[in-house]
């Protein structure tokens, strides 16, 4: 039995028809055909998924689309505006926050977050704020610095 | 045309941003679950939850009666088809015939039974679970000591004992050695089994074209032209009708050096369905499934002088190979013997492989890859044999380094290092730290009753894998250089970088060598219809032996644009800088741009010379390199809960040249993340039954964020002589370098207590208990 479901990604809006079964990550990638949102585990660990719902990172790995539904969704194809990176795009690529590239998307989502709780951490904090997010090429010490980096541009 | 021309500032050793990452940050990459294509059908594989068992019987009835299920397949659809290869050899090896599914036994939890291709994946996966699978559990074995004691469950029921190859190696005189020798320090010393673990999971998708009867194979590997062959052999199809494409990998760290039965299946599947088919590994599949790295139990012996030269080592050696052979699996282990004596200049050594079959994934390359266990084991020794003597563990390896009059230096194993002035990282590192200052504190500290500890691991390591006599299918590498007609710069790299930058440190090479900007040059790689044949990237090989060839490339080309040059100059001889064909005596020049058109207009030629600037280097390199380094750690152990503090981490690696600083830097973070990962955290347990206990990431303990140290990495620099660059690679130091130190540290922290040995990982609890063991 299928539900109908309309929410917002990037800004842009989507109706759609699914089953309820449909985790958040599968719709996003399968039916809005999105390539930033990643799956790396299906169990919340990993944190390759993460997007915003309504303002907050979440692993959309772990809820269904139908959970979405009326909600706002931001993915790391919405942060560019107009062709120009956002400061944590901008830092993770000056500051060489990743390497194969796969948790990036996620990363840099779950580091606009921190900010936006914490604009200007200390690095345990920023470590912290990371931990539910998994690097396996940096060793994470690039990441570090690239949120360091992007608290520096932002002025705090 | 007289210009004042400026050579442009070099490139190669500047911190430059990647050129691949704009794609990547993004978000708009194409990883293998990105692909898709219109009729696509997803594949679910049915594996078997028993470490061992016989099939009585498969029924597939109900899973085939489900809507949108295309075809099932079991073993007796494939049995005609070719093995999963293992291209090492042996004497004496035993290798199982490895079907691309089970047949009528299941050797290890995982392994493959069946295949249901629907229309939807999550169809697929509803199917898999109708398929009812009548098994008969047997005796499973999964600890590679236990495999080999008397009356153990015989793995392969032909091979009872369990014993896949024995292998004997020794140099010098060892026997000998240890009859003079005044001290013997003996230890039993693990590397446990570990789990990969690349954030993405393995993937394929294979297209059929039946009108071309032209397969297409999608793959996230490290090596697509070596994965070409091999499935067209396991295929028995023409192999220049397949054709491998590897899209954006994320990460393989070994894992993806292999060829996977799925590989295989799905371009069978493709074919017999006559419809795209994509197969994407769950995690559970990936730590099941994929292969694991290490899984070593090692027996050391280290004969010494009294004041502390060492003088020879025994090494018997047992590795658990697994239930089956993947590609390297059984050659993982020789790796071990060949860097056993490190980076010291004793002549004597035995070792004695004994591989083992257990019911277990089979192991293979994991980013190391046989020198982490050795570089443990000498590292740990060296110390064991300090604390035996009452020595600083600095001045012991200070004693026994190979000196630097000494290369290059022949080894008991039959190697020749290449450079090295071992001493120089060893002295940095003390420096930073302030060694005698840090002793004095540890002093005061185990005064207050406090566990501090400082350990160091001097490591040497074998990379730039390799002259090809050493590698089963060749150890050269290739790259094509393209100067198009309009000036831009086209290279296509045999080596299949996934992460490691190639794209940009190539990029730099090419900068510097032809005085293009940068941004004009793009870097191909990971296609089979587009790339001449190459290797692929492992073995800390990609810039060390790639890099090389594409440097040969654009010697040739360089030559070829000068005879241009001088053409168009009307000049006998030219020189080609900052971009530009100058003739010294009139001071006239013509530009790259210009000499690019000239050469595909071809309205003149040189003599002797026909149109185009294309080059194509194949470089077989002369030797390996051998990077080596110290790594420093500062540790301290809380009495009450046997945790450890990693208070300060400090490496100091010798790379030989450094193309980019922030991309070295970023090598040696991860290497050194994986290697206190195994230092203190990962292992994959399986029970005796054959279960994997660490089956998600929720039991397996990767590093996290807030669990690493601050790693303070700098370097010395010593050119390797073995290629033109200078360079030796530095994918795999970090690991190597990191675990010894930190043992070493935790090891030196607990001395006072009498602990003289831990194996990894580290655990709390098993710090907890050496403490409390101590205090008895």
């Amino acid at each position: 039995m299928k539900r109908k479901i309309s929410l917002s990604i990037n800004g842009k809006p989507y109706t759609d028809e699914v089953e309820p079964r449909l985790l958040l990550i599968h719709y996003l990638r399968e039916v809005a055909a999105l390539t930033g949102p990643h799956i790396g585990c299906e169990t919340s660990i990993c944190g390759a998924c993460t997007v915003m719902l309504d303002g907050r990172a979440v692993k959309s790995c772990t809820m269904f689309a139908v959970q979405a539904d009326g909600r706002e969704v931001v993915t790391i194809e919405g942060l560019a505006a107009n062709g120009t990176l956002d400061p944590v795009q901008e830092a993770f690529w000056n500051e060489h926050g990743l390497q194969c590239g796969y948790c990036t998307p996620g990363m840099i989502m779950a580091a606009k977050q921190l900010l936006a709780d914490n604009p200007n951490p200390t690095e345990r904090e920023i470590r912290h704020g990371l931990e539910g997010n998994l690097c396996r090429c940096t060793g994470y010490q690039h990441i570090v610095n690239a949120v360091k980096s992007a608290v520096a541009k932002a002025g705090v | 045309m007289a210009t004042t021309i400026t050579k442009p500032e070099s490139l190669v050793g500047k911190r430059v941003r990647r050129q691949e990452d704009p794609r990547l940050i993004t978000g708009t990459a194409t990883y293998l679950d990105d692909i898709k294509m219109p009729g696509m059908h997803h594949a679910c594989i049915v594996r078997s939850p028993h470490g061992a068992a016989r099939i009585r019987g498969i029924d597939t009835k109900a899973a085939g009666e489900r809507p949108g299920v295309v075809a099932i397949f079991t073993g007796k659809d494939i049995a005609g088809l070719g093995a999963v290869p293992c291209a090492s050899s042996l004497p004496g090896l035993r290798v199982p015939h490895h079907h691309l599914l089970a047949q009528d036994r299941v050797y290890y939890v995982g392994h493959p039974v069946a295949v249901v291709v629907a229309s939807d994946r999550y169809i697929a996966r509803d199917a898999a679970d109708l398929i009812e699978v009548d098994y008969d559990p047997l005796p499973a074995v999964t600890d590679p000591e236990k495999a080999l004691a008397e009356g153990a469950p015989a793995v392969h029921p032909e091979w009872p004992g369990n014993v896949a190859f024995t292998f004997h190696q020794d140099g010098g005189n060892v026997e000998q050695a240890f009859a003079e020798a005044e001290v013997v320090v003996k230890q039993r010393i693990t590397s446990q089994r570990l789990i990969p673990t690349a954030i993405e999971t393995r993937g394929v998708v294979a297209e059929w074209r039946s009108g071309e009867h032209s397969l297409t194979l999608y793959s996230s590997t490290q090596i697509p032209h070596l994965l070409r062959t091999l499935v067209a052999g396991i295929l028995g199809m023409p192999e220049n009708k397949l054709r491998v494409i590897t899209p954006e990998v994320g990460g393989g760290f070994g894992s993806k050096l292999n060829v996977y039965a799925e590989e295989a299946l799905m371009a069978f599947i493709a074919q017999r369905i006559q419809k795209p088919v994509k197969w994407v590994e769950s995690r559970r599949e990936n730590f099941t499934c994929t292969i694991h790295g290490r899984g070593h139990v090692d027996y050391f012996e280290l004969a010494a002088k009294r004041d502390g030269t060492m003088v020879g080592l025994k090494l018997k050696l047992i590795q658990d190979l697994g239930a089956y052979l993947q590609l390297l699996t059984p050659a993982i282990p020789t790796l071990s013997v060949l860097m056993m004596p490190g980076i010291y200049k004793f002549k004597n050594i035995s070792a004695d492989i004994t591989g083992v079959f257990t019911n277990c994934v089979p192991t293979d390359a994991y980013r190391g890859a046989g020198r982490p266990e050795a570089t443990h084991g000498i590292e740990r020794m060296v110390d064991i044999l300090a604390a035996e003597l009452g020595m600083d563990p600095v001045e012991i390896r200070l004693k026994n380094f190979v000196g630097n009059d000494e290369f290059p230096f022949a080894t008991a194993t039959g190697l020749t290092y290449d450079s090295g002035d071992y001493a120089a990282p060893l002295r940095k590192a003390l420096q930073e730290v302030d060694y005698a200052g840090l002793r004095l504190e540890q002093t005061k500290a185990r005064e207050e009753g406090r566990l501090m500890g400082i350990g160091i691991s001097t490591y040497g390591e074998i990379c730039a894998m390799g002259p090809s006599p050493a590698l089963p299918a060749g150890g050269w590498e290739s790259a094509t250089v393209k100067i198009e007609p309009t000036g831009k710069v086209t290279v296509m790299t045999g080596a299949s970088p996934h992460g490691q930058g190639e794209e940009t440190t190539f990029a730099q090479v090419v900068a510097d060598e032809l005085g293009v900007p940068m941004d004009d040059v793009l870097v191909v790689h990971g296609d089979t219809a587009v790339v001449q044949y190459g290797i692929g990237t492992f073995g800390s090989r990609g810039t060390a032996v790639g890099g090389a060839a594409l440097f040969y490339a654009l010697q040739d080309l360089k030559a070829k644009m000068k005879k241009f040059g001088a053409m168009l100059l009307d000049s006998s001889s030219v020189t080609l800088s900052g971009g530009h064909c100058v003739d010294p005596q009139s001071g006239k020049s013509v530009s790259f741009g210009e000499i690019a058109t000239a050469a595909y207009h071809a309205k003149r030629l040189p003599p002797n010379t026909e149109p185009g600037l294309v080059a194509t280097h194949f470089w077989e390199p002369p030797n390996f390199t051998f990077p080596f380094g110290a790594h420093l750690v500062v540790s301290e152990v809380d009495r009450d809960t046997g945790e450890i503090q990693i208070r300060r981490y400090v490496a100091v690696d010798d790379c030989g040249k450094i193309i980019n600083p922030l991309l070295v830097a970023g090598q040696v973070h991860g290497g050194v993340a994986q290697g206190l990962g195994q230092a203190l955290w990962e292992q994959a347990v399986y029970d005796d039954n054959g279960q994997l206990i660490t089956g998600e990431l929720t039991d397996y303990a990767l590093p996290k964020a807030h669990l690493m140290p601050w790693i303070e990495s700098s370097h010395t620099e010593t050119p390797s002589p073995v290629n033109p660059l200078g360079v030796k690679g530095v994918g795999e130091a970090g690991t190597i370098g990191c675990s010894p130190a930190v043992v070493n540290s935790v090891v030196d922290a607990l001395s006072p207590l009498g602990v003289r040995h831990l194996d990894m990982p580290l655990t709390p609890e098993k710090v907890w208990k050496a403490i409390e063991g101590g205090k008895a």
